[in-house]
């Protein structure tokens, strides 16, 4: 890719759009979703699109690289809300001639009826959260489809959309290595042109969280086991020609997810909705933006322009730290010319040099990569990295 | 000053967890001496930690005033000494000091070995001792049982002994009364030349260095010159009082009083426990035998945990010092660790003790490296010296022997944990030195090495009795015997900190034993990590810590780089807590938790 753009600009600019509303909570979830009896949409659209003004006064000029709705569950929103935020984000930001507007779906019945709706609405990439190809794992996960209807949501989407990615779970309870490559294999078998697989996390706060505590969670692999079904991942997504470019992505070569490539290279994004998180890069310096995480707190707050709960300025080292354990969870790696002349900071390169020893990390063309032995202990090659 | 006839000076001796202490807070209850109001529980134990782990470390006093039956007001001096086998220098010289001891015995569990070690010190100091059956409020008090015991295995008279419950308060005015009528009044001469004994002195910010003493003959006034008879050195009396159990000011001290002086002294070190007082001029010449000063007998090193908290380190340690005589510290580098020091103590509770207050009171994170005795080195070119330090064991062939501390051990335990205990003292290379029976409590007499008793014996051997078993020692003196030092390599670097003294034949189970232990102990890395145990080049265990294979946040985008960022920051700072060996973080605990056998 050719950057002619601003530095700031080095890694694209975005736009995340937080629909906080669930059908149901899934036990394993730590993001903010909420079940809520009525919505009123209207309601939300004219926050949203309050929040989109506000963002844009303070970046004129700017070219969107992507819009991502998610959640929460944004295919419970109405196509005509979706339809009229990329519209307004249209009215003050150039679109990126490939702009990727990726809205996340359940590949339940009632969604899927929405899907012709949002393609209308200008959504381009659809990314369904399947999570398990088999029902008791399904139930046993929470979710409220089956993997008939998963199926079905899966042609209707590869039909409407150019782009489809969809979620799995592994190294679910009682699930075998050789369950988990027959499940991946029929996966591939679908042809989805990228694939988000991530191992089961036990997150506290959540349904799971409370049952691990109290030992009732029984049937996770151990560790060992749980490292054999990443590593085996890898090599089978890579075979089928969907190669790991992150810890838990996989894609054809050109069908990355162009807006989470944004987080991973830190560049800038807008973040609206409940909960949301952004990143600007001002004349003054780069800021972390939060809002309310409360849809009720939100949503008034927003329509009368106070929508962001908190704004910090990022200092130079924590742009670092950002920019480490972001980046080396890509393939590429991050541009050490970039961390010198953005940042100006020069890395340590002995604990490089004593990384790349041990085959853990590795320098090649300015940038540094964790290599794919590297990348499943990221967490420890950050503890050694991140400046103190 | 208080007629002799009316003073009765006494101590209580028993063992742990007997009661001591709430009995000694009823007595000052009962005869009004601390007001309700300021009343609280263990009302002699000053430190934090006396408190929490419910034992007392340094020797308390106080005066009670008390109006006995027969119509007279009698001053009761109390001196409370620790249960503790670590201080029985604490209890040896305050005996010296009274003329009677209360022998406090739970009626519900009976003699132990604490209370044998104590009474015979009485014994030894001439006491006049009042058994007392304590805690006669619980269902398992057998007060019949334990007065024969009491007779069978300390051979005193208990026919008289006093039923109480210092909890309800049951016979406490019957204990005061055996006060006043079975133990002796004090014997000595109030116009004969000031002879007092220095009974302790410790440290107090606001007024220097406070001294204990006890009158024997003549009369201390306040502002009289004073001689240390052991040092020779002079000073001016300030302040002279009695504890009630507050410092309370008195105009002079008589024959038989027991109360403090006050005299510009900078540090507890000018001060000699068991030392002579006498005045300036005019003085005796006759001194008191004096008391041998105590020796530390465990060892070890305390490095902070911060490298550059090494100075406030020094600055606690020092301070500490100057209240504890018998605590001694030297600097100590470790290749390791960095600077620290090392430490001698009392035993290992005094340890603990000096460890937690510094970390406590001064806030600084510490290593304790393991324990170790005194080792005499006997060179093949005829010189000799000490060895505190297993790190500083010179090379094998320059030694030609090496002698090691040996204790003589007393363990009283219920008959169904003796096997258990007698193989625990095999293990630990022990001698049987005697096996009697009191009832259905064994009593077993061992000689052991110190070294297998410093570390962790005592919490072996409260654990393979559940807790009912008692134990004291005393030294017996050097014995050769084959020992190695034993090395541990990590990563292929030796850890100094981590090198012990074992016998040769004990070497490689224990050298096993502790690599296996580290093995869990040392988190893993992103490299695998030998951990080898070795006597001189030679390895004698080995275990290797596997690599980390997963450590990666699943899903991490927009919405979790901030707390993932502030997930890395805990986990640097929990990083801080290790020290680093070549490449290796090993936790500050290991140091001492490799050492535990569980054998």
């Amino acid at each position: 890719m050719a950057h002619l753009l601003e530095n700031w600009q080095i890694g694209g600019f975005g736009l995340y759009v937080h629909w906080p509303f669930c059908q149901s909570k899934c036990p394993y979830c730590d993001f903010n979703s909420h079940v809520v009896a009525s919505i009123d949409h209207d309601a939300w659209l004219n926050a949203y699109v309050a929040e989109i003004d506000r963002y844009a006064a303070e970046t004129p000029d700017r070219i969107l690289s992507s819009i991502y709705f998610g959640g929460g569950t944004p295919s419970l929103m109405a196509p005509a809300t979706v339809g009229a935020i990329i519209k307004r984000a249209a009215r003050h930001w150039t679109f990126a001639n490939d702009i990727e507007i990726t809205l996340e779906a359940n590949p339940g019945s009632i969604e899927a009826r929405n899907f012709a709706g949002y393609k209308a609405a200008g959504v381009n990439r659809i990314s369904i959260g399947i999570q398990a190809l088999n029902d008791t794992d399904l139930k046993r996960l929470g979710r409220l489809h089956s993997v008939d209807e998963a199926q079905r949501a899966l042609s209707l989407a590869k039909a409407l959309f150019d782009r489809v990615s969809f979620d799995l779970i592994y190294a679910r309870q009682d699930q075998t290595l050789d369950a988990w490559r027959t499940e991946l294999e029929t996966a591939l078998d679908y042809g989805p042109d990228h694939l988000s697989l991530y191992q089961l996390t036990i997150e506290p706060g959540t349904a799971f969280g409370a049952r691990f505590d109290a030992g009732k969670l029984r049937g996770l692999p151990e560790e060992d086991l749980a490292t054999d079904m990443y590593f085996m991942t890898q090599s089978t997504c890579e075979t089928a020609g969907l190669p790991a470019y992150e810890v838990s992505n996989h894609a054809k070569p050109g069908q990355e997810s162009q807006h989470n490539l944004i987080y991973w290279r830190s560049g800038d994004w807008v973040g609206i909705g409940p909960g949301a998180h952004g990143r600007l890069t001002l004349n003054d310096g780069r800021y972390a933006t939060e809002t309310a995480l409360a849809p009720t707190i939100w949503l008034p707050a927003a329509a009368s322009g106070r929508g962001e709960s908190q704004r910090a300025a990022l200092p130079r080292d924590e742009q670092v730290t950002e920019l480490l354990l972001m980046g080396l969870r890509t393939v590429e790696g991050i541009d050490l010319r970039r961390l010198e002349s953005q940042h100006g900071t020069t890395i340590n390169f002995n604990k490089i040099n004593e990384l790349s020893s041990i085959d853990l990390v590795e320098v090649a063309d300015h940038m540094l990569k964790a290599t794919d032995k590297g990348r499943p202990v990221l967490n420890g090659i950050l503890r050694e990295l991140v400046p103190d | 000053m208080t007629d002799l006839k009316h003073i009765r000076n006494f101590s209580i001796v028993a063992h742990i967890d007997h009661g001591k202490s709430t009995l000694a807070d009823r007595l000052i209850q009962e005869t009004n001496t601390v007001s309700l109001r300021d009343m609280k529980e263990q009302m002699l134990d000053s430190m934090d930690i006396e408190r929490e782990r419910g034992i007392t470390i340094k020797a308390n006093t106080v005066r009670i005033e008390y109006k006995a039956d027969d119509g007279e007001t009698y001053i009761l001096n109390l001196i409370d000494t620790p249960g503790h086998v670590d201080f029985a220098y604490e209890v040896s010289r305050s005996m010296r000091a009274v003329e009677g001891s209360l022998l406090v015995v739970d009626s519900t569990q009976g003699v132990e070995a604490q209370t044998l070690a104590n009474v015979y010190q009485a014994i030894d100091a001439d006491h006049e001792i009042v058994p007392i059956l304590n805690k006669i409020d619980l269902p398992a008090s057998d007060c019949d049982r334990v007065a024969e015991q009491i007779e069978d295995v300390i051979g005193i008279d208990a026919s008289g002994a006093i039923q109480v419950s210092a909890k309800t308060g049951q016979g406490i005015h019957e204990t005061l009364e055996a006060i006043v009528q079975h133990l002796p009044a004090p014997k000595g001469n109030a116009d004969a030349p000031l002879k007092a004994m220095l009974v302790d002195s410790w440290y107090d910010s606001y007024l220097g260095v406070i001294v204990l003493i006890r009158v024997i003959d003549g009369k201390l006034k306040k502002g009289e010159r004073i001689r240390m008879i052991s040092t020779n050195a002079v000073y001016p009396v300030d302040r002279i009082g009695v504890f009630t159990p507050q410092m309370v000011p008195i105009d002079e001290l008589g024959p038989g009083e027991i109360g403090f002086l006050t005299a510009s002294i900078k540090q507890v070190r000018d001060t000699r426990v068991g030392d002579t007082i006498t005045h300036e001029k005019k003085g005796t010449t006759d001194a008191l035998p004096g008391f041998k000063p105590a020796q530390p007998v465990v060892f070890c090193g305390l490095f902070p945990v911060d490298a550059a908290e090494f100075e406030d380190l020094r600055d606690s340690i020092e301070k500490l010092a100057l209240n504890d005589a018998s605590f001694s510290y030297e600097m100590e580098t470790s290749a390791a660790l960095g600077f620290g020091f090392r430490c001698g103590f009392l035993g290992l509770l005094h340890l603990e003790v000096i460890r937690d207050r510094i970390e406590r009171e001064y806030n600084i994170d510490l290593i304790t490296t393991a324990p170790s005795v005194i080792y005499h080195i006997f060179m093949r070119d005829g010189t000799q010296f000490e060895l505190h330090n297993p790190a500083d064991m010179p090379d094998l062939s320059t030694v030609d022997h090496l002698e090691e501390p040996r204790i003589k051990a007393t363990i009283l335990v219920p008959d169904e944990y003796l096997g258990d205990v007698l193989k625990l003292c095999q293990d630990r290379r022990g001698i049987q030195l005697d096996l009697t029976y009191a009832g259905s409590r064994a009593m077993v007499v061992y000689d052991l090495p110190l070294n297998e008793v410093v570390f962790d014996f005592y919490d072996r051997l409260k654990s393979v009795t559940k807790g009912y078993a008692s134990f004291d020692y005393q030294m017996l003196g050097y014995r050769e015997d084959n020992l190695v030092k034993m090395s541990i390599l990590v990563n292929d670097e030796p850890v100094d900190a981590l090198s012990t003294m074992v016998h040769r034949d004990r070497a490689e189970m224990r050298g096993r034993a502790m690599v296996e232990k580290l093995k869990d102990l040392i988190p893993r890395h992103m490299f695998k990590i030998p951990i080898q145990a070795a006597i001189g080049g030679k390895v004698i265990a080995r275990e290797t810590l596997s690599a980390l294979r997963k450590d990666v946040t699943a899903k991490c985008y927009g919405g979790d780089a901030t707390r993932k960022k502030k997930l890395l920051e805990k986990q640097k700072a929990g990083k801080k807590k290790m020290r680093q060996f070549g490449k290796v973080d090993i936790p500050q605990e290991a140091f001492i938790s490799a050492l535990k056998m569980d054998d």
